[in-house]
C-alpha cells in the first residue's frame, strides 16, 4: 500500500534512494542538494539500505568515484547542484561516454558569478551536449516517480547511458508538500535487478574501460553515443507506460495542459509549469483559449513530438530559466531549441522567449500572465514585439 | 586489418578482450632500438621485469634472455638503464659513457643508423 507523506523535494528524492536501494552512492554537499545526501546517509547509518555510501573531498571525485562503480557493475547513483555539477565536468561527459548508467538527482541552482544558491536552470544547460539523459520535474512527486524511471531507462540494454533527473532548487527541494511514497515491494518490483553485461569485477572476462581511442575508432563510439540517445526516446516511453500502470500516473515525453483546444501556450519546465497551471485556469474561467505545454524529457530532445503538439497554435511563448549567453538574440536554450524544431519541422508558429527566475528571482502568477497576455494580442494579429524578454529585470 | 564500423565494436571504447594489446604492433614508434653491446648478458631478467611494453624475448627453459621483440618494443630504453651489467662496464671505464657505446651489454641506437 503506498501512503502520502508531507515531505520536501530532497526528502522525497532521498526516500527514493532508499527504496531504489543502490549499491554504491557518492556524493559530496552542495545547496540546495544537501539535505537530500544527508537524509540517505541517515538511511545508510540506520542500516535500511545496503548501499555503500562513498564521502569524497570534491564532485571531480564523487564523479569519478560513480564512473569506477558503475564499471564495476554496480547500480550508482548521486545527487549535485549547480557549482557542484561544474566540478564535476570532465567526468560528467567520462560517464556518458563510458557508458555508465549512473542516476543523477539533479537540483537546479544558479552558478556563479555573483555566487547564488537560488534556482535557475544555467546548471543543467550546460550538460546538454554531455550525453546524458535529462528529465525534468515539476515538483517533489515527479522528482521522486522520474528517479525510479531513470535507474530503468539508464540500464535499459539499448540505452546504457547516465540520467539526470532535474527538480527546482529550494521552491520544490526544500518546499514541503503532499507526495505518495509507494510500497516499498512495489518499487523493488519496478526497478527491478540491475545485471550488468560488462563489469570490471567479472574476473572470468577480464575487460578494460576507457583505454585510449584515437581517430580510427573515436567518432565511431561517439556514433553509437547518437544511437543509443536515438534508442532512449522509445525506452523513456516504454518504461513511462509500465510506471504509470503500476502507480496511476501519467508521464510521457512531456504533459499537456489544456492544449488540445488552446490557442495561445506557454512552455515551461519544472515548478514554474505548476505556477502557469493556476494562471492557465484563471484565463481559462476569462474564457481565454490558452494552454501550457510542460517539457519533462529534455535530453534526448523529442523535436517532431513537440512541434507537433505546439503546431496548432497561434502563439507560443517559452519561458527560459537561464541564458545561452552570445547565442542568437541573447535567447535561452529552451526557446533556441525549439525554435529550431518548429522551424525544421515546418510548424510556422510566431513564438517568443521570456528569461525569468535567475538566481532564484520569483516568478508571480502575475507574471505568467502578463506573458499570456502578450501572447493572446499576437494571436489577435499582432506581431511579436521583442524575440527575447528578459521578464520582471529591473531597467 | 579493415577497421570495423560503429555497429561492430564494443560500446564505449570497451575492451572486451584480455591482452589483445598484442595485436598491436608498436614498433613503429620507435626512434631508438636495443642491441647487444660487447659485455656478456648474465640472464638476470632485470630488463624483462621491467620492460613496460613485454619486449623482451626469453627462451623460459634455459632462462635465458635472447632478445627484443622489434614489433612491440618502443625503444625506451628502460631495459638499458636497469642493465646490472652496463651499470659495471660504465663502473669500469671510470667514465660517462655514451648509450650506444659498444662496451655495454645493452646499448641504445639509433634507428636507421646501426648496422648488424
Amino acid at each position: 500500500m503506498s501512503k502520502f507523506e508531507a515531505l520536501a523535494g530532497n526528502e522525497a528524492v532521498a526516500t527514493a534512494m532508499r527504496q531504489i536501494n543502490p549499491d554504491v552512492v557518492a556524493a559530496y554537499p552542495i545547496t540546495p542538494q544537501t539535505s537530500t545526501v544527508q537524509k540517505f546517509a541517515d538511511f545508510v547509518a540506520d542500516g535500511l539500505v545496503d548501499t555503500e555510501f562513498v564521502t569524497v573531498e570534491s564532485e571531480h571525485s564523487a564523479m569519478s568515484a560513480c564512473v569506477g562503480a558503475s564499471a564495476a557493475g554496480a547500480r550508482v547513483m548521486t545527487a549535485t547542484s549547480a557549482n557542484g555539477l561544474a566540478l564535476m565536468w570532465e567526468i560528467v561527459y567520462i560517464a556518458a561516454s563510458n557508458r555508465c548508467p549512473i542516476a543523477m538527482s539533479l537540483v537546479n541552482r544558479a552558478l556563479s558569478a555573483p555566487i547564488n544558491i537560488h534556482c535557475d536552470h544555467s546548471d543543467v544547460m550546460g550538460m546538454r551536449d554531455s550525453g546524458w539523459i535529462i528529465l525534468f520535474s515539476e515538483n517533489g512527486q515527479e522528482a521522486y516517480d522520474n528517479l525510479f524511471q531513470a535507474v530503468r531507462i539508464g540500464e535499459h540494454p539499448d540505452v546504457l547511458l547516465p540520467v539526470a533527473v532535474c527538480q527546482d532548487g529550494f521552491i520544490t527541494s526544500h518546499g514541503m508538500e503532499r507526495v505518495e511514497i509507494y510500497d516499498d515491494a512495489d518499487v523493488k518490483e519496478f526497478v527491478g535487478e540491475y545485471r550488468p553485461q560488462w563489469s570490471l569485477l567479472d574476473l572470468e572476462n577480464p575487460k578494460t574501460y576507457g583505454p585510449l581511442d584515437f581517430y580510427d575508432y573515436y567518432y565511431e563510439h561517439k556514433r553509437q553515443q547518437v544511437e543509443a540517445m536515438e534508442h532512449a526516446q522509445q525506452v523513456i516511453v516504454d518504461v513511462a507506460e509500465e510506471f504509470n500502470k503500476k502507480f496511476n500516473r501519467n508521464y510521457g515525453l512531456f504533459e499537456r495542459y489544456r492544449l488540445e483546444d488552446a490557442e495561445v501556450a506557454v512552455v515551461a519546465a519544472n515548478s514554474t509549469a505548476g505556477t502557469a497551471k493556476v494562471v492557465v485556469d484563471q484565463l481559462r474561467d476569462e474564457g481565454l483559449k490558452v494552454g501550457l505545454l510542460k517539457p519533462r524529457v529534455f535530453r534526448p530532445f523529442p523535436a517532431k513530438e513537440l512541434a507537433s503538439a505546439l503546431s496548432h497554435l497561434k502563439a507560443v511563448a517559452v519561458m527560459d530559466r537561464s541564458i545561452s549567453f552570445g547565442a542568437m538574440d541573447n535567447a535561452g536554450p529552451l526557446f533556441l531549441e525549439l525554435a529550431a524544431a518548429l522551424a525544421l519541422h515546418g510548424v510556422q508558429v510566431p513564438m517568443a522567449d521570456y528569461v525569468y527566475g535567475l538566481g532564484g528571482r520569483d516568478i508571480s502568477p502575475g507574471e505568467i500572465e502578463s506573458v499570456y497576455r502578450d501572447m493572446l494580442r499576437v494571436a489577435e494579429g499582432g506581431q511579436v514585439e521583442r524575440m527575447v524578454t528578459y521578464l520582471s529585470v529591473r531597467e | 586489418m579493415e577497421p570495423k564500423g560503429w555497429r561492430d565494436i564494443p560500446i564505449g571504447g570497451m575492451i572486451l578482450e584480455a591482452g589483445n594489446s598484442v595485436e598491436y604492433l608498436t614498433g613503429g614508434w620507435r626512434a631508438f632500438r636495443p642491441v647487444f653491446g660487447e659485455a656478456d648478458c648474465i640472464h638476470c631478467m632485470q630488463c624483462w621485469l621491467f620492460c613496460p611494453d613485454s619486449s623482451i624475448l626469453v627462451d623460459p627453459e634455459n632462462e635465458k634472455m635472447i632478445g627484443f621483440d622489434l614489433e612491440h618494443c618502443k625503444g625506451c630504453g628502460i631495459c638499458a638503464a636497469i642493465c646490472p651489467v652496463n651499470a659495471k662496464v660504465i663502473r669500469k671505464a671510470g667514465e660517462e659513457l655514451a648509450r650506444d657505446d659498444a662496451r655495454l651489454c645493452i646499448r641504445i641506437v639509433e634507428e636507421g643508423k646501426f648496422q648488424e
